[in-house]
């Protein structure tokens, strides 16, 4: 069954049509990859499923509901959740709070119950604070959790945005470049990870660059090249795809 | 409306409009090299006009304007050698909020030296009842030296920023700043020109408008904010049409005198500025897409 | 625990007001509570902007705005004699329903005009209406541009004030009468109620920060705190940023015309100067020397400056003062003069009892160059 489903996507920059025409859909409890060579309009094209960017055109299906022209808030409440390229942490904060913020779709707390202190608040902060814990332990990054993010190192922080995309619980998981910057060591253990959270029952979608890990892990790949979507297929398959080696992979083995 | 009273309206919007343009160009030349706001534009229009009229009791009108605005662009560099010169990138709130202390000083300092009094410097040819004939109404002469003396220095201004190395330069800080510097352009002497730039415009215009408007300790802040309206109206950074966008304001603000009460003659800039930031930030002639991509 | 640690700070506050009032009556200088009375409620108004500016990170230099907005009204509705228009369907609908009230004035002369309850109760509504109608667009924009569109909203109601008639123009409005807010608790200027009336100011300074610093510490707050790191990926989080951002602002509008009613209904008076640029700035100038995201800090530096610039210490240079504490503070201090040298150690020592951990240090910091 499909968890996302994407139909005729598209969007223009002034002239630059950056997403032409897209359509694929991801099943539930897969690893889907997109690849494409720089430029190819992956990033836009997460920005329009996680709802950063309107779509020009065409449909997001997700959990069979129109999602576009959504804003990021009401996707996430949804059950998608995203990290970013260039890390976003909350700077300023904690890693726990950071992680705790993604506990926000999990928890209600409004102005006033938080203004008036209400008794049933403290049990779920206490609570918050807990399953954020967790989710710093399960990255083994515990021990930095009162430490400022900015004073984290680049891995660390990573991992602190990847705790805290997951303690939203999402059903979805939407991975950008998660192994941009990391040497091949991490990169594999990154794989492992990925892994690890579609075996917790989360569908992820990833944009990624480092093929080996995209062969590694993913169950499916989509290509893009220049907006438009030229194939979409089994690791294996794509690997023996004409096209996608002329314009991605031979150009990446030169 | 008499064809004569629509052209007393038209050209006093026209002269009111060439002060707001300069006041909006002083904001982008500032805002090109630097991405800063500096709130105390105004202020350096009402330091150009007070001056000249201290000046005015020594030496002849045209060396006390030279001077005043000479004075001007000096007290302008020093403002971003001591206060901003030395940031390491500061954030857009720090920066707003500096150079709002710096217009509260220097309308404190004017206060203490000018005290409260509104003063002007004589009109350059004639007196205020003297008058030109064009278009078959009367109007000041002074009215053609504001529109002319702003003319001149936008053309100036084009030609330096188009022609000399320096403009070049400046221009090239605004479009890449690290680039730039890579260039081997010192991006902070840029900076201070900017500043120095914007307070002599500011100056001079504050002395051609002063036989008209007036010079008073406080005029700062109002003109900062019409200034911004236009820079805003044209676009934040497009000075060009900072000049169109400036007589538009000017135009309907004259000719709002007929419909709405002087004591809020004010207000209608303020509420064009807040109409234009809700629905076209990025100003009427600029295009969203490009206004996107600046970091505010 | 971290709930009796936000008490202790209090407590203090609660001691240290008493004290000061009973040191006034003892030294025989009684004449200090209006002075500090008056503080209390500007720092009111500084409260909030400081959880809208240093938590939430959005500037606002139109607050003197929703202050006179809040004193003009009840002003208004309380001093402007209704009974020739008594027989008006309308005034006398309200006069059946206890609306409005006959009083004399100080001349023997007796006026119909609305209760001071009701006034002061459609003085904040119409604030708080005001904040949210405005708010939705003007919190779209960000930086210069937010600046610029507060500072905008409060010349306009600057000029608004200024000319209108009903406003009293440049004299403001005066003889604005006491009342009971409270029975047997008199809102008001008089001599003899002076103690009365600091208690009044203060305990809404202690109920504001209360709730304030609630506020901050809950889920709601941690919200706003990720909207000032990157407001993306806090909407990426499932935070409804937009309406977050709207009800601080519509928050601190509230505080900003409380405070101006009762300070207004206290000094039986109000003129456009409480909605000049300067009060707007000066009170930006009290948060960012507070250390912009310190609640504390914050009430702390208000009451100081305050209370100086009230007993007239800074004389002509007032707003010059206010001015220069700006940019000394932007320039050489940008976390608050709380975060220098030797602050830095006394808040060491008292982060245990006000703000529970370190790391809130690290925050005010570093939250501070995001904006």
């Amino acid at each position: 069954m499909a968890l996302l489903e994407i139909n005729n996507l598209n969007r223009y920059f002034g002239g630059l049509h950056a997403v032409n025409d897209v359509s694929f859909s991801v099943d539930e409890g897969m690893i889907k990859a997109i690849i494409g060579p720089n430029g190819a309009g992956k990033t836009t094209l997460f920005n329009l499923i996680s709802g950063n960017l309107p779509p020009s055109g065409g449909t997001v299906l997700f959990k069979d509901e129109h999602i576009e022209g959504f804003q990021p808030y009401q996707i996430a409440v949804r059950g998608m959740s995203r990290t970013y390229q260039n890390i976003k942490l909350f700077h300023g904060m904690t890693a726990l709070e950071n992680v705790m913020l993604g506990r926000h779709v999990q928890s209600r707390a409004g102005f006033m119950a938080g203004m008036l202190n209400l008794p049933w608040t403290w049990h779920e902060e206490r609570q918050i604070r807990q399953k954020a814990m967790e989710f710093l332990e399960l990255f083994e990054i515990s021990e930095f959790a009162d430490i400022e993010v900015t004073n984290l190192s680049f891995g660390q922080q990573r991992a602190v945005e990847f705790a805290r995309a997951l303690a939203t619980e999402p059903k979805l998981l939407l991975l950008d470049e998660p192994a941009a910057g990391l040497n091949i060591y991490e990169t594999a253990e990154i794989g492992q990870l990925i892994s690890r959270i579609r075996d917790r029952g989360i569908t992820v979608l990833l944009v990624e660059h480092d093929m080996s890990l995209v062969m590694d892990i993913s169950d499916e790949i989509v290509v893009l090249s220049f907006g438009e979507k030229i194939a979409e297929d089994l690791p294996a398959a794509i690997q023996q795809n004409e096209e996608v080696i002329s314009i991605y992979l031979g150009e990446e083995e030169d | 409306m008499t064809i004569e009273l629509f052209l007393q309206y038209l050209f006093a919007g026209i002269t009111y409009g060439s002060l707001y343009a300069i006041v909006a160009i002083g904001f982008n030349i500032i805002y090109n090299t630097t991405g800063i706001i500096n709130f105390a534009q105004g202020e350096f229009v009402m330091l150009g006009g007070m001056i000249a009229v201290t000046l005015i009791n020594f030496v002849p009108l045209p060396i006390a304007i030279f001077l005043a605005v000479i004075l001007t662009m000096i007290i302008g560099a020093l403002i971003e050698m001591i206060f901003i010169r030395w940031l390491e990138s500061p954030s857009v709130l720090r920066m707003i909020i500096i150079t709002i202390g710096l217009s509260i000083i220097i309308r404190e300092v004017a206060l203490h030296v000018w005290d409260e009094s509104v003063r002007s410097l004589p009109y350059f040819v004639g007196n205020e009842i003297s008058s030109v004939t064009i278009l078959g109404t009367n109007i000041s002469p002074q009215v053609l030296w504001v529109v002319g003396v702003c003319s001149l220095m936008v053309v100036a201004l084009s030609l330096f920023f188009k022609f000399t190395s320096l403009g070049r330069e400046m221009r090239a800080c605004a479009a890449n700043r690290r680039a730039a510097i890579l260039c081997g352009i010192n991006a902070k002497n840029m900076v201070t020109l900017s500043f120095v730039l914007s307070a002599g415009i500011g100056a001079l215009a504050g002395c051609v408008m002063s036989p008209i408007t007036y010079t008073q300790y406080d005029m700062g802040p109002g003109l900062a904010i019409k200034g911004f309206t236009v820079a805003i109206l044209g676009g934040l950074g497009n000075s060009f049409a900072a000049v169109a966008a400036g007589l538009l304001l000017g135009i309907i603000e004259a000719f709002s005198i007929s419909v709405v009460p002087l004591a809020f003659q004010d207000a209608i800039a303020i509420t064009i500025l807040l109409i234009i930031l809700f629905i076209r930030p990025h100003g009427l002639f600029g295009s969203s897409e490009a206004a996107g991509l600046k970091e505010f | 625990m971290d709930q009796v640690r936000r008490i202790i700070p209090v407590v203090f506050l609660i001691v240290f007001i008493v004290a000061v009032q009973l040191a006034t009556k003892y030294t025989g200088t009684p004449f200090y509570l209006t002075q500090l009375t008056m503080s209390a409620y500007y720092s009111l108004v500084v409260v909030g902007l400081c959880v809208l500016m240093g938590y939430a990170g959005q500037i606002s230099i139109g607050h003197a705005g929703f202050f006179a907005i809040g004193g003009y009204i009840s002003a208004a509705l309380t001093t402007h004699n209704l009974l020739e228009l008594k027989d008006n369907a309308f005034v006398s609908l309200l006069n059946k329903y206890g609306v409005l009230v006959l009083r004399e004035d100080l001349y023997g002369e007796t006026l119909l005009t609305v209760h001071p309850w009701y006034a002061c109760l459609l003085a904040i509504m119409t604030a708080v209406i005001i904040a949210f109608v405005i708010g939705g667009p003007v919190l779209k924009l960000k930086g210069h541009y937010l600046a610029m569109a507060t500072l905008g909203f409060g010349i306009i109601i600057y000029q608004i004030v200024m000319a209108t008639e009903y406003f009293g123009e440049a004299d403001g409005i005066s003889e604005v009468p006491s009342f009971n807010i409270l029975p047997g608790i008199e809102l008001g200027g008089g001599f003899e109620i002076r103690v009365v009336n600091y208690y009044i100011a203060w305990g809404l300074v202690v109920f504001g920060i209360i709730i304030l610093q609630n506020l901050i510490h809950s889920r709601v707050g941690r919200a706003l705190r990720s909207i000032h790191g990157s407001e993306e990926a806090a909407n990426a989080m499932g935070i409804h940023t937009s309406r977050y951002k709207l009800y601080t602002f519509v928050l601190s509008a509230a505080f900003a015309a409380i405070a101006g009613v009762f300070l207004t209904h206290y000094n039986g008076s109000i003129g456009p100067s409480e909605a000049g640029v300067m009060k707007s700035v000066r009170y930006v100038a009290i948060v960012a020397v507070g250390g912009m995201a310190h609640l504390w800090g914050a009430l702390i530096m208000s009451v100081i400056l305050n209370f100086l610039s009230l007993r007239g210490v800074f004389g002509t240079y007032d707003d010059a003062v206010f001015g220069a504490i700006l940019i000394v503070i932007m320039l050489f201090a940008p976390e608050g003069i709380l975060g220098l040298g030797i602050f830095q150690k006394l808040k060491k020592i008292m982060s245990g009892g006000v703000s529970g951990k370190t790391p809130e240090l690290q925050e005010s910091k570093t939250g501070q160059k995001q904006v």
